[in-house]
């Protein structure tokens, strides 16, 4: 046999590793688009400038992990608040059309701050993960791959627990369904668009440590964001759990065929799929039927 | 109040308020959409807000709920000025509405919907149910129960309790609406053009509906309404508006009585504001 299964069990395991990034910065695309019906062509770049605060704090400050982690999300949650108060929410009455140009334009700035800050160079984060290689059977797995994989899941289990239990879940719900009868019941609709991007922004902030940890962070990795998309659409924009599914899944498949067919097929694969989701379920495969089309 | 016996446990509703809206304006760029209005509302009554179309009927509505800025004017819950209290504050307040196009949460179950009501009054918040996981769960299952008993199988909804609002007929959905407007327990329950597009049947339906909700609920009712069978049926007072002035009010045999009220409806000629002088007409309130 040319292919060894202990190749296939670590190729997979990688790919998972990657996918829960992807699905865990998916989630944190869909809390918006869940909330806000806003999609979020930023959140690759909410995602870098997360992992740059962490880097301003853990080495540019230099202090303790478990001092720069909270801090990080702090900021994060507050720069998802500002994007909000200032972005957002001033559009709240345009066409869904206009914000999204706006968060086209939120890339930019976010970009731009972080290479005025922090230039253009990529960096590497401090190590904080163990670096012990965890073995699981006879297959090696990059320990920072799986503690990235831990962690992920760790926090999107809490937040598919917390949406499907939480009565505040069904008050986002509404919200993006119908704002004027949302507000007539007493949600308060401003307060929920500011809590979706907080946690949204925070989440992100999470995938961006985690992503930078494993492979450096630049002020261009909110292209990682490109592969987020496909996800979303893939899983349905306003299912949590069709993001963590699709993550998983589009995670595992790029490297299954980076590494049998060829890295160049990666791209091909994710695409491929993303084109027949389209054809055959464009609300994506968990995903509510009626979503609007842009 | 009433208490039904089917009900036994029914909890203590809040009593029913009393509306008043002074010298109410309201104003769209370069035109009057409301302009002076007068409306005073008795505690469990059943008010009319009628009209012809583009009469300010739904402005005026939107203004006593707060989803629009009024130029001038007060609006007064129980004599307290809500004027400037945003809608969501004014659902805890006790002031619950239905709209005109039936603004339900689509791809949510009608009981789901219905429990949205009472989103307003429960005590754990957004932020704490993170921290009171045990108390928000136990407030869920009472308040389930009272939905349940109160309002699903008060208005009759228990075999489509947990079907898709979406997928329910019209009136049925209209129904749905109330029902979460019931939900909130208010004390003030507005519904806009409640019977809008309903054959007589559901028209009927949803009449005894509302004439049930003032016995029983004890709550005040202001409508807005084009049916003026049903009106007529079923309000103690009317107030008719024309060209964002109001133009009447009274009980409904007044109003059918009065020339303006007339002439609105059936055409008189040019502005009918000039047939006689508003002010007295409105006297007869």
């Amino acid at each position: 046999m040319a292919i060894e299964f202990i190749d296939i069990v670590e190729t997979s395991l990688a790919g998972l590793g990657t996918g829960s990034l992807m699905a865990l910065t998916g989630v944190a695309f869909v809390i918006i688009y869940k909330a806000t019906k806003v999609i979020n062509l930023a959140i690759g770049e909410m995602l870098m400038i997360g992992a740059f605060v962490f880097y301003g704090f853990s080495a540019g400050l230099a202090l303790p992990i478990w001092a720069s982690v909270p801090a990080t999300l702090v900021v994060a949650a507050l720069i998802g608040g500002v994007i909000e108060r200032t972005m957002i929410r001033p559009l709240l009455k345009d066409n869904p059309v206009s914000v999204f140009m706006v968060t086209i334009g939120l890339t930019s700035v976010l970009i731009g701050v972080v290479e005025l800050v922090w230039s253009a160079e990529p960096r590497r984060l401090p190590e904080f993960l163990p670096q012990q290689p965890v073995l699981i059977g006879d297959a090696f797995i990059p320990s920072k791959t799986a503690y990235s994989f831990l962690i992920a899941s760790a926090v999107m289990a809490v937040l598919i627990t917390v949406f499907a239990f939480w009565r505040g879940g069904i008050a986002l719900r509404a919200t993006a369904t119908d704002r004027a009868a949302a507000s007539s019941v007493g949600i308060d609709v401003p307060g929920v668009f500011s809590f979706s991007w907080m946690l949204a922004a925070t989440v992100a902030a999470l995938a961006g440590i985690l992503v930078g940890s494993v492979g450096g962070i630049s002020s261009a990795m909110g292209l990682f964001g490109l592969s987020v998309f496909v996800v979303v659409i893939v899983g349905g924009l306003d299912s949590i759990l069709g993001a963590l599914i699709a993550g998983l899944f589009i995670g595992w498949l790029e490297a299954m065929v980076g590494r049998f067919l060829g890295g160049e097929f990666k791209l091909l694969a994710t695409f491929s799929i993303l084109l027949i989701v389209l054809v055959v379920r464009p609300y994506g495969l968990f995903g509510t039927h009626e979503i609007e089309r842009l | 109040m009433a208490v039904s016996p089917l009900h036994p446990a029914a909890p203590v509703r809040p009593p029913a308020a009393r509306l008043d809206v002074e010298d109410l304006s309201l104003q769209f760029g370069g035109v009057k959409a409301l302009d002076g209005i007068e409306l005073h509302v008795e505690p469990g009554s059943i008010t009319a807000l009628i009209g012809p179309n583009g009469a300010g009927k739904t402005s005026a509505f939107n203004s006593i709920s707060g989803f629009y800025k009024p130029k001038t004017g007060r609006v007064l819950l129980d004599g307290q000025d809500i004027t400037g209290v945003p809608a969501r504050d004014r659902a805890k307040l006790g002031l619950a509405r239905t709209f005109q196009n039936i603004a339900l949460f689509r791809g949510m179950t009608v009981l789901d919907n219905i429990k949205l009501g009472r989103h307003a009054h429960l005590t754990t918040g957004v932020f704490d149910a993170f921290l009171y996981w045990g108390k928000a769960r136990r407030e869920e299952m009472e308040l389930r129960a009272e939905i349940e008993r109160d309002v699903i199988d008060f208005l009759e909804l228990d075999h489509i309790r947990n079907v898709p609002v979406a997928i329910l007929p019209y009136g049925l959905q209209k129904k749905v609406e109330l029902a979460r407007a019931l939900a909130m327990r208010p004390r003030i329950l507005m519904l806009d053009e409640p019977v809008a597009g309903m054959n007589r049947e559901e028209t009927e339906d949803m009449a005894r509906a509302i004439l049930d909700v003032r016995d029983e609920w004890g709550v005040t009712v202001l409508l807005v309404e084009h049916d003026m069978g049903m009106v007529m049926d079923i309000s103690d007072r009317v107030c008719v508006l024309n060209f964002g002035r109001r133009i009447a009010a009274g009980t409904p045999a007044e109003v059918r009585a009065n020339p303006d009220v007339i002439k609105a409806y059936l055409g008189g000629s040019g502005d009918p504001r000039k047939g006689a002088d508003p002010a007295a007409v409105s006297e007869v309130a």
